[in-house]
């Protein structure tokens, strides 16, 4: 190959090189090691990945969480920081009284009627004392937590279960959140208000369907 | 020597680097040592991560004097129980001691709780010296010996070091609301590792 005086190569060599990575890369992509899944700790990696896929497996669950967010977002300061605080443990306690078997009626329906009050809270932009929203968030997530306790997979380990659903409980909220800072727009408000009316119609499906 | 030259010695040398080696993949069986096996302890069991951890935010919380102090109190209380396990292995398992402290520890972090310095260590010497001491039995068992203990409070030193250490240095509002917010992450762990110790069957 050579070099030009002004440091580029010539198009034969430019070729030669080009092929020689694209060589370089399939075989690098050939060789790359898989995962290796090598049995450390029995059922604690499903128990992780059973946990953190759980409460994003329904709809349902995933926009109630997101329209906790929203909602949280829209109150701003302190709820924007106390709920995402205060939420997972309110949850967590529905999710032990699941776990310990401690039955809870009505626990679809609950769900289902959580998307439509946060997504009506939401399109109203309904501004309650904060007592009165942590006191309306707080009694669904006893529910919503109840519905993922009483689902724990079998031969899955407790604990990393417990760090998986957490974890995506967690994250969810911080989504909502972060989609709800566009609050701080007028078209941002609009575009919440909208989300808050899709939130509460698909609740709206879910209660329908509970009942059905 | 051309380009393309040096393009296909790199792609010798690259598949080469690439080319796994025998994968030794049972760890459990093979180990690392004992004194790796401790090092990488809390890598693999967050039931004394993650307490660990809320005890170091709790001090950070608080401020420098109290993460100092844990950094010697926290190491020495795991030492001393793992020391006792070791010498007296009774049981090396306590799903209800990791449960209290998970709740404990999350909730008080959660709260930012205005504890003094005194509690603070308290907290440290009791929980740690527990944690230890199972550690410690298990390590019995399992004929890890000190060399394990030891690699498992090296690590503490480490991880305390860096946990307290960020949290005190946090000036902006929501990084101790974030701090906050894995306070309460572990409390919900703690109390869903508390109906699943209560599950019938």
């Amino acid at each position: 190959m050579r070099q030009t005086n002004a440091g580029r190569w010539s198009l034969p060599e430019a070729g030669a090189t080009r092929g020689a990575l694209a060589k370089s890369f399939t075989v690098a992509t050939a060789l790359w090691p898989a995962l290796a899944w090598a049995h450390v700790g029995q059922g604690r990696a499903e128990g992780f990945l059973a946990g953190l896929s759980h409460p994003v497996s329904g709809l349902d669950h995933v926009l109630a969480m997101v329209a906790v967010g929203l909602w949280g977002a829209q109150l701003g300061a302190p709820a924007i920081w106390l709920l995402p605080v205060t939420f997972p443990m309110v949850m967590a306690f529905g999710g032990m009284l699941g776990l310990a078997g401690v039955p809870l009626p009505g626990v679809e329906a609950a769900i289902a009627l959580s998307g439509v009050l946060l997504g009506l809270a939401v399109l109203a932009e309904f501004r309650p004392p904060l007592p009165v929203a942590a006191a309306i968030v707080g009694f669904f997530a006893v529910f919503h937590g109840h519905a993922h306790g009483v689902e724990l997979p079998a031969g899955a380990s407790g604990l990393t279960y417990s760090i998986g659903f957490v974890v995506a409980t967690g994250l969810l909220h911080a989504g909502g959140i972060g989609i709800g800072l566009i609050h701080r727009w007028t078209w941002g408000r609009l575009l919440l208000r909208g989300a808050g009316a899709c939130v509460a119609v698909a609740g709206g499906y879910f209660l329908w369907r509970a009942f059905a | 020597m051309t380009v393309a030259t040096r393009v296909r010695r790199s792609l010798v040398v690259a598949a080469t680097l690439l080319l796994p080696a025998t994968a030794h993949a049972h760890l459990v069986n093979t180990g690392l040592g004992p004194f790796y096996d401790g090092v990488s302890h809390f890598a693999l069991t967050p039931e004394d991560f993650l307490p660990a951890l809320a005890l170091a935010f709790l001090a950070g919380q608080r401020g420098s004097q109290p993460g100092r102090a844990l950094l010697f109190a926290l190491p020495g209380a795991w030492l001393a129980g793992g020391v006792a396990g070791l010498l007296f292995p009774a049981i090396s398992s306590a799903i209800a001691l990791t449960t209290v402290s998970f709740i404990l520890l999350g909730v008080l972090v959660a709260a930012e709780a205005r504890l003094g310095t005194g509690v603070v260590l308290s907290l440290a010497v009791v929980i740690g010296g527990f944690h230890g001491y199972l550690n410690g039995a298990a390590m019995s068992e399992a004929k890890l010996g000190a060399l394990g203990l030891t690699g498992i409070v090296t690590t503490l030193f480490v991880l305390v070091s860096l946990a307290a250490a960020m949290v005190v240095a946090i000036r902006v509002p929501w990084g101790r609301i974030a701090v906050r917010v894995a306070g309460s992450w572990i409390a919900a762990i703690g109390l869903l590792l508390l109906g699943w110790s209560l599950r019938p069957g």
